[in-house]
This record gives structure tokens, C-alpha cells and sequence, in this order.
């Protein structure tokens, strides 16, 4: 015990005293939890839509101020011809083109049919895809208003329409942040987790302060624990001020669920991510093998977690590594505790794989530090 | 000096694939003696050292420090010996007190004993006000000066010292050594590397290890009659000359 205080005393104020690391610590997670949540924004505006415009009639006019004040579309370009609009798409200053042929309003009015062209740069395929999605709907919707207005007979004649009407549950508005700051706050803790630990210990191994205190009495474990507190208290910080300060004050995110519960789950994640960082660092001989270690895996876990995709969607061969991550596994807590409120019964299986983790990693990397080579 | 053994090895081997670092060495130190450990850059020194302070395990051999046995009582035998390694190994971002006060509460001293202590050993290196300042700010000597303070901090049976002097400058060099003597009078037994030959001369017993393996080993006196060198400059070219092995 006397040994382990004297462990933690050190490298509390080797943390504290070290200028480049305490605002990595500190300063750096809350700024990215501040600036990410708005780039992974899932919502898609300001779409550049060129309109090429052969009827120049009402209806044509009417169609387009309907899509431009949607909000979603910026007037990139209005001209008469597909090939000006299509230079625009070329050097990307246009993502959609919207043709509307000439005899639009006549066709519309007398033929009761009319066909409109639309050309998306799929480039970018999320923005594309949205973009092809929203000028849909607004043409439909477009078009059931004329329907309305103008051809109010047929009462007899309406084909039969099923209207799907969808409630979203837990996040009611869809809003993204409310789905995102919880992911990307886990991805942070994991950051500031799995490195300063890896690299804290490489660290005396480079030094070489490691061989002095494998030269002293100290045992495995006491020297294993006193690098793992240290972190866990450090993460169990960071997860709070980002929970209490930024998701709550600035996302205006209330958990709904225990804290308790969610607090007991973070309290696992660390133990079994820290073991990570120290299994990294009973390979690694320099900081800089460390570092490109951890970014390896970091860099999977972040884009596996299912914190920007669907996990769903993944073949089962990419699943089954996905599952392999504990990030996935506290992602999908936070999410489940923070906006649906679910009780311990609902990830009572989410408790006992991270245990599993927290035991496998642990164990590999005490069973793989020697005091002696 | 008594006769007491202190550090007794028997054809104490380190194999790394087909390279043999020690090769079969069979030696003793007594209690309280100051042992060199002489040899050329990749003799075998550090190696056979490793091995000694439970770094490092041998691939063949038998050793017994200060009464403990190297593969079964790697634990008992940390309690009782003190290291110093060729690269400094303070916490440089520690402040002199604190590095003390770290390395003595790890060997179990006791709140009183520590205060004592590190009084006690400021004042012997006349560090009163650079206590207080990170290690890292100190220039070589007075590191390596504290360095081997606090390897004998808990009053060890055995220190092993691998090249102290290392980069320091003459007046250093001196002062170091009137540390050395003052542990040795207190009992501590010295085993020291070096590459100094004036060094050499200051000690009880010393070994010269060629290509891995001692080829001999008496006191300074002994062996400058024995191969009728006039110093242990002489001795160490005579021995080392052999030497296949390349430097490093």
C-alpha cells in the first residue's frame, strides 16, 4: 500500500508538471467535443443546384422559388442551356442539375404529365444522395399542390395512397447531435486513455528509469496499478466534464437514464482500455512505435464503432471485428443510458463482455511485462 | 574486509541466439570489498551485471547474491542491492528531494527515516539549494553524484555501478570516489564498472574480461607484477589486445 502511494504521489506530479501534456489532457477533448459534433452532422445543407430553365413560365418559376427558399438548395446557377449548367458541375461549384424542359406548364396543364430531369455529381455521394432525395420530395410535394389547386375534379378517380407517418423515438426531432456528442465523447476518453497510458510507460522505458525500478522491490502489479489509476481517474474526469459540461451545457443533452449505471459501465471501459494502452506498451520500445500502435487501433475502433455508421450495414466478416472492439460496446451503452434511459437488465450483456475485455487485456499485458528479459 | 562472500557465480552464462555475451564466469566478492569490473566496449560488463542485479535472466549457471539464489530469489536479492545504470535513471522532471524520497519509500523507509535521510544526504553533496529544482536542471556530475546516493539509499549489502563516471570531469571523478569509500566503510560492498585505469587502481580486487569471459582477476598490484606492466594501463592492453570481438 505504502509502496503504491509513493507510485501514485510521482506520476500525479510528473502529469501535472508536464506542459505539453496537461492541455492534451484538459483543454484538447473539450474543443474537439465543441467542433466534431458539427461536421458530423448527418444533415445535408446548402446543396449547389444549377437550374436550366427552357419553359420560363409560371410554373416553371413557381418550382423553383419552392426549392429554393426549402432552405436545403443554393441558386448556384440559372441559365437555358444543359451544357453551361453542366460546367458547372465540372469545376465542382455545382452538385445537382434540375432540367426543366421546355413546354413545362403546357404539358403539365394539358397533357397532365411532364417529365423533369435531374443530374447529380456523385462525387460526393452522401451530398448527392440527400440532395437527388430532397429534390424529390419537393417536386412531389410540388406537384400534389398544383394537383390541388388546379384539378380539383376526379374526386372518383384518386388512386388509392398508403401515407407512411413515422415517429422517431428517444430523439424526436432527429437531432444529430443528440446521437453524436455521446459517440464522440467515448471516442475521446478512449484517445486521451489508451495513449498517455501506452506512452507514459514507453516512456520510462526510454529513459531507462524503467530498469531502476526493476532493480527495486516493487512488484509487478503495484507498478501496473500505479500507471492505471492515475489514467482511470484522468478519464473518468474527462468523460464527466464532457457529460456535465459541454454535452449538457451546450448540447443541452440530459441523460435520461441512471448515472449510476452509466458511471459503473465508464468505471470497466477504462480498466479495459487502459490494459490496451498497457498491452501496447509491453511491445513497443520507443514512443514512437507506441504511438503508431495506438493510432492503428484507435483509428479502428473510431471508424468500426458504429459512431458514424450503421453497424448493420457492415458484411458479417466486418461485424464480427467491429464486435471485437470495446469502443463499439460503450458507444452503444452511452447512446442506450443518455437518450433512451435503458436500466442495468437491457445491457446486463454489454457489462459482461466488457469485464471480459477488461480480464483479457489486463491479463495479457501483466503476463507479458517482465521486470527481467 | 572479511571473507565473507557476498556475490559468488559459477560458470554464469547469457546466450543471445548463436552470440555467447558472458561466457562460463566463475568469480567471487567478498564483504565490503571494492570489486572492478574491467573490460573492453562489448566484453560482456553490462550483461554479466544484468544478470547479477536480476535484469536479466542467465541461459545457464549458477550465482548466489549476498546469500540469495539468481533464479529463485530474484525478489529477496532487489531488497539487498542498489543499481546504477550507464544511462542516468532519476526522474529528471522530479526535484531532487522528491527523486530521494520516491526511490527510499519504494525500499520500504519509513516516514522518519526518510525525513533523516534525505537531510542527511543533501548536506554530503552540499545540494541545500538545488533540493527543491528538477533533476533534469543539474549538470552531469552532480547527477551522477546523486544517482549513486540514491541507489545506497536503503543501505543495500551489494551496489552495482555501470561506468558512474562516465562523461564527468576529474574533480567529479575524485569526489565520486570519496563516495564510494565512505559506503565502503560503512560495509557496503562496491561492484564497479570503468573505463578509467586510474579508477581501477583504487580498487581492492579487480577482473579484466576479454570476448565474454574473465581472464583475470587479482588485485591492481598482482596483476601489474604478473604481466610486469608498470600500470594498469599496460595490463589492460596486454589483456584487451586479444580481444576479437569489435568495440560495440
Amino acid at each position: 500500500m505504502r509502496t503504491l502511494k509513493f507510485l501514485l504521489q510521482k506520476e500525479f506530479k510528473q502529469i501535472f508538471r508536464n506542459k505539453a501534456l496537461l492541455p492534451l489532457i484538459f483543454v484538447v477533448p473539450i474543443v474537439q467535443l465543441l467542433i466534431l459534433p458539427l461536421a458530423a452532422d448527418y444533415e445535408v445543407k446548402n446543396i449547389n443546384i444549377s437550374i436550366v430553365d427552357h419553359d420560363h413560365s409560371t410554373f416553371s418559376r413557381n418550382l423553383i422559388s419552392k426549392i429554393t427558399s426549402s432552405g436545403y438548395f443554393r441558386l448556384a446557377d440559372y441559365s437555358n442551356s444543359f451544357q453551361s449548367a453542366f460546367n458547372q458541375i465540372e469545376s465542382d461549384k455545382s452538385d445537382l442539375i434540375l432540367e426543366i424542359p421546355q413546354g413545362f406548364e403546357k404539358n403539365l396543364v394539358r397533357e397532365n404529365e411532364q417529365k423533369l430531369f435531374i443530374a447529380v455529381n456523385a462525387i460526393n455521394g452522401v451530398k448527392a444522395g440527400l440532395g437527388g432525395a430532397y429534390l424529390n420530395q419537393i417536386i412531389t410535394a410540388y406537384n400534389a399542390d398544383i394537383r390541388l389547386q388546379w384539378f380539383q375534379s376526379d374526386k372518383f378517380n384518386t388512386a388509392p395512397v398508403i401515407t407512411v407517418a413515422s415517429s422517431n423515438w428517444f430523439n424526436p426531432f432527429m437531432n444529430y447531435r443528440f446521437f453524436m456528442v455521446p459517440g464522440i465523447l467515448v471516442v475521446l476518453v478512449t484517445m486521451v486513455g489508451a495513449y498517455m497510458c501506452a506512452l507514459n510507460i514507453v516512456k520510462e522505458k526510454e529513459a531507462g528509469t524503467i530498469e531502476q525500478i526493476n532493480v527495486t522491490p516493487i512488484k509487478k502489479y503495484q507498478f501496473i496499478l500505479g500507471k492505471l489509476i492515475p489514467f482511470w481517474i484522468i478519464g473518468m474526469f474527462v468523460f464527466s466534464v464532457g457529460l456535465f459540461v459541454v454535452a449538457r451545457l451546450v448540447y443541452g443533452i440530459v441523460p435520461v437514464g441512471s448515472l449510476l449505471l452509466l458511471y459503473g459501465y465508464l468505471s470497466i471501459y477504462l480498466i479495459a482500455l487502459l490494459g490496451l494502452g498497457l498491452l501496447i506498451s509491453t511491445f513497443a520500445e520507443t514512443q514512437q512505435q507506441a504511438m503508431s500502435v495506438a493510432f492503428f487501433f484507435i483509428m479502428i475502433f473510431m471508424l468500426m464503432s458504429g459512431l458514424f455508421t450503421s453497424l448493420d450495414g457492415m458484411p458479417q466478416w466486418a461485424y464480427i471485428i467491429a464486435k471485437c472492439s470495446p469502443v463499439t460496446y460503450f458507444i452503444e451503452v452511452v447512446r442506450m443510458v443518455v437518450l433512451k434511459g435503458s436500466g442495468f437488465s437491457d445491457i446486463k450483456n454489454h457489462f459482461v463482455i466488457m469485464i471480459g475485455f477488461a480480464v483479457l487485456l489486463n491479463g495479457l499485458a501483466i503476463w507479458n511485462y517482465k521486470k527481467t528479459s | 574486509m572479511t571473507n565473507e562472500t557476498v556475490i559468488k557465480t559459477d560458470k554464469l552464462t547469457k546466450r543471445f541466439g548463436d552470440f555467447i555475451a558472458t561466457n562460463e564466469i566463475t568469480f567471487e566478492v567478498y564483504a565490503g570489498e571494492i570489486f572492478g569490473f574491467l573490460g573492453a566496449n562489448g566484453a560482456g560488463k553490462t550483461t554479466a551485471m544484468k544478470m547479477l542485479c536480476g535484469l536479466s535472466t542467465p541461459s545457464s549457471g549458477n550465482a548466489t547474491i549476498a546469500g540469495f539464489d539468481i533464479y529463485k530469489q530474484t525478489e529477496e536479492i532487489k531488497k539487498n542491492i542498489g543499481y546504477m545504470s550507464q544511462k542516468f535513471s532519476l526522474y529528471e522532471d522530479l526535484t531532487v528531494l522528491e527523486n530521494i524520497q520516491f526511490f527510499g519509500g519504494i525500499y520500504g523507509l519509513t516516514d522518519k527515516q526518510l525525513k533523516a535521510k534525505s537531510n542527511q544526504l543533501i548536506e554530503t553533496l552540499g545540494m541545500q539549494n538545488e533540493a527543491k529544482k528538477l533533476v533534469a536542471s543539474l549538470p552531469l556530475g552532480w547527477k551522477q553524484k546523486l544517482a549513486f546516493s540514491v541507489a545506497i539509499l536503503h543501505e543495500p549489502k551489494i551496489v552495482f555501478l555501470d561506468e558512474p563516471t562516465g562523461g564527468v570531469d576529474p574533480i567529479v571523478r575524485r569526489q565520486f570516489w570519496d563516495l564510494i569509500y565512505s559506503a565502503a566503510d560503512r560495509g557496503i560492498t562496491i561492484f564497479v564498472t570503468t573505463h578509467y585505469m586510474d579508477e581501477a587502481e583504487y580498487c581492492n580486487r579487480v577482473s579484466m574480461m576479454v570476448d565474454g569471459v574473465i581472464k583475470a582477476l587479482d588485485t591492481p598490484d598482482n596483476l601489474k607484477k604478473q604481466f610486469s606492466a608498470s600500470s594498469m594501463d599496460d595490463v589492460f592492453f596486454e589483456l584487451a589486445r586479444g580481444a576479437k570481438r569489435k568495440a560495440d
